[in-house]
């Protein structure tokens, strides 16, 4: 398969290993992989900030672009959520409308298209710890995802997963919501540090690197020993 | 900003910063969730009921025109008087209007969302009458003279000690641990109050259009007392609380019960048809039913977000959220706290001074997959931010804005940004979290991630 990705702004930024370790990944499963130069965000900051023109201006080329693909593959709940969900709102009664319904149908979360469109759970990989998974909110309510990640976790040779009280409890990062409301999203933040830190796990593992910045950068700032990783550098681990 | 939202972000500051309150909450909610969940578990098919539920509320407010008028004509055959008010201001005035012509002197009142919507006990005093709230919750939040901290559990953010205190100083009464004994002494203040009111006030909770009836539910049965002892009684009914069937509190009543307080059913379920009959042993003399609109048809006429109407007031969002589960129920302001308050006080009392409310949310979701009747208010919370922008742009964020779209849609101009950030990395920890630092909103209480030596772009390029 002719496989697609999208690296959102902040990934290829902050998380290269993210994309390496999907590419890794891909390519030793045989898919062929490509992945759009000139394309950096979808565009989801304006969006949730209200700014929808601003928006639709970057996102446009994101579909345009993306929608040449066989199937686009995304390292992010988040963004895959922008492009998969709210793409259709964002150009509902524009010339794109059916585009972005079209792109939709062939977009896919990196831990859903290797489960549920490729079949594969065992990528052979090893990762001898214990974990605890946190659901992105957009990858879990958004995409419904939940199921996925785990039944990938499962195979990891000597990865133990211990879930945390409250996996589906937001951590507060929410976008531009954590600069506009810090002390609100760093309430939450603390909480979610607190979830994790009850199941004595070494290492928080989300499918979502936008989360994993944020209770990374708040464990780092209050010396909590949390290490986090993204599901696709563990998988990537052999 | 707008002084509300100045007041929201001082008060949030402040209150999450505070410990003991976000233990105090945690602590209350994690006895209700067990509640619930062994509740919902005994719906053999939860979604499809909410599916259900939904349907019955698309249909209640989609042809509120039919139901309404079906509902005040049943009520009125027997003899009932239905008033309309289409403001707060005219729901207030008939309401006194009533207490005045009756010569009232003490007004009781049961739990009602919608008479602290109009500020009803504020006016009710000024005018002279004595007001006594009967809903446990509410008695105490009325003695300390706050508003209710959550729609289903108004007094959830204090504690035993607390309400003992305020007991004490306010009824004189011996201090005591025992809730039992705290419940008494509420109890035995307000039968010698239920005996002397001249009228009894009551909000409804579903108003069912085919039998014309008020259906009223509570806990402590003080809703009963409140409709049946004193000689008028009143129902304050927002026109959303409109369901077409008696059949539909199969499902409601129960729903409403289990999402919202971990019950099977309320303990006490009423339906009030009209005044007391010649042919029956109690109930009011007369009876007077209020239906008020008050920006509930402005909501209406926005198709995208009517479904906000549906509403049931379970207080479901409310419990799950983790803004108002870290703010508590006071910082947001309104009468509504929570999701739907964020979503519907915009419409009822003007977007751009109750904007914020849309913007201090993560967009979690966790509120539109708990909604009994779901309505989609994560969703709506971005279409009101979306309209608040359209409305009146925040300048400074327009050029932020206008900037990034121009950034992200120039390749070589998003590339010059990694080596700035790089250079920018390096001088960062001089300002880190200080007013200088433009990323403070962020570093003055997180760190920020590092830029590595080589990017994912620049991977990809190296590799080709
Ligand atoms: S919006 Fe839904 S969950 Fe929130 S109070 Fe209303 S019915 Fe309950």
């Amino acid at each position: 398969m002719n496989v697609t990705l999208f690296i959102p702004c902040f990934v290829d930024m902050f998380y290269p290993r993210v994309g390496i370790s999907m590419v890794q990944i891909l390519e030793r499963l045989g898919h062929t992989v490509d992945c759009p130069e000139e394309l950096a965000c979808c565009g989801q900051p304006a969006f949730n900030s209200g700014y929808w023109d601003q928006a639709r201006e970057v996102a446009v080329h994101c579909l345009r672009r993306l929608n040449r693909a066989e199937v686009v593959v995304i390292a992010s709940g988040s963004c895959g959520a922008m492009i998969k969900v709210f793409y259709k709102e964002l150009f509902a009664g524009t010339p794109d409308e059916k585009m972005a319904h079209e792109l939709s149908a062939k977009t896919w979360e990196f831990s859903d298209f290797l489960v549920n469109k490729l079949g594969v759970t065992d990528l052979g990989a090893k990762f001898p710890a214990r974990v605890t998974f946190h659901d992105g909110c957009h990858g879990l309510r958004e995409l419904g995802i939940k199921k996925a990640p785990r039944d990938l976790l499962a195979k990891v040779q000597g990865l133990e997963l211990v879930e945390m009280p409250g996996p589906e409890v937001c951590c507060g990062f929410g976008g531009t919501f954590s600069a506009k409301f810090p002390m609100i999203s760093t309430a939450m933040g603390e909480h979610k540090c607190g979830l994790i830190l009850e199941t004595g796990a070494e290492y928080v593992v989300s499918n979502d690197s936008s989360c994993l910045m944020h209770i990374q950068g708040l464990a780092t700032r209050q010396h909590k020993p949390i290490k986090s990783i993204h599901l696709a550098e563990l998988l990537a681990h052999t | 900003m707008t002084t509300v939202a100045k007041q929201f972000k001082a008060d949030a500051r402040r209150i999450t910063r505070d410990l003991r309150h976000r233990g105090l909450i945690l602590t209350a909610l994690k006895k209700y969730e067990a509640a619930r969940d062994a509740r919902l578990a005994k719906f053999p098919d939860w979604q499809s009921a909410r599916q259900t539920a939904a349907e019955i509320k698309w249909d209640a407010i989609n042809h509120l025109d039919k139901y309404l008028l079906e509902f005040a004509a049943k009520l009125e055959a027997r003899g009932t008087k239905v008033h309309w008010a289409s403001t707060a201001q005219q729901a207030r005035e008939i309401i006194l209007g009533i207490c005045r012509d009756r010569k009232a002197r003490l007004v009781i009142k049961s739990k009602s969302m919608a008479t602290e919507e109009i500020h009803l006990n504020d006016a009710l005093e000024k005018a002279g009458f004595e007001v006594v709230e009967s809903d446990l919750g509410e008695f105490i939040v009325q003695l300390r003279r706050e508003t209710p901290y959550h729609i289903v559990f108004p007094a959830m953010h204090l504690v035993r000690g607390e309400i003992s205190d305020l007991f004490h100083h306010k009824l004189g009464t011996p201090p005591t641990d025992n809730p039992e004994e705290l419940t008494m002494i509420a109890r035995r203040w307000l039968r010698h109050k239920y005996i002397q009111a001249d009228v009894g006030i009551t909000g409804c909770n579903f108003a069912v259009a085919d039998t014309g009836m008020v259906a009223i539910t509570t806990n402590e049965g003080n809703g009963r007392l409140t409709g049946s002892l004193p000689k008028t009684m009143i129902t304050l009914v927002g026109i959303e609380k409109i369901i077409p069937r008696l059949e539909d509190l199969a499902l409601l009543q129960p729903m409403l019960a289990t999402i919202g307080a971990g019950q099977l059913i309320t303990c006490y379920n009423a339906l009030y048809s009209g005044p007391r009959q010649p042919d029956e042993p109690d109930g009011p003399e007369e009876f007077h039913v209020v239906l008020m609109d008050n920006g509930r048809t402005r909501l209406m006429a926005d198709a995208e977000q009517r479904d906000a109407l549906h509403c049931i007031r379970c207080g479901s969002c409310l419990n799950v959220c983790p803004i108002y589960r870290n703010i508590g129920g006071h910082t947001y302001g309104t009468t509504y706290p929570g999701p739907v308050g964020s979503v519907i006080t915009p419409h009822l009392r003007g977007l751009l001074e109750w904007k914020h409310l849309s913007f201090a949310s993560s967009l979690c979701g966790a509120c539109t997959a708990s909604c009994p009747v779901k309505i989609c208010l994560h969703h709506h919370l971005l279409q009101n931010r979306r309209n608040a922008v359209r409305a009146k742009p925040v300048w400074w964020e327009k050029i932020a804005f206008d900037l990034f779209a121009f950034i992200f849609n120039r390749p070589w101009l998003y590339k010059l940004t990694k080596p700035l950030g790089r250079l920018g990395q390096v001088f960062h920890p001089l300002i880190k979290g200080t007013p200088l630092d433009p990323a403070r909103a962020w570093t003055q209480s997180r760190d920020l991630p590092r830029i590595p030596r080589q990017t994912f772009k620049e991977y990809w390029r190296s590799r080709r």
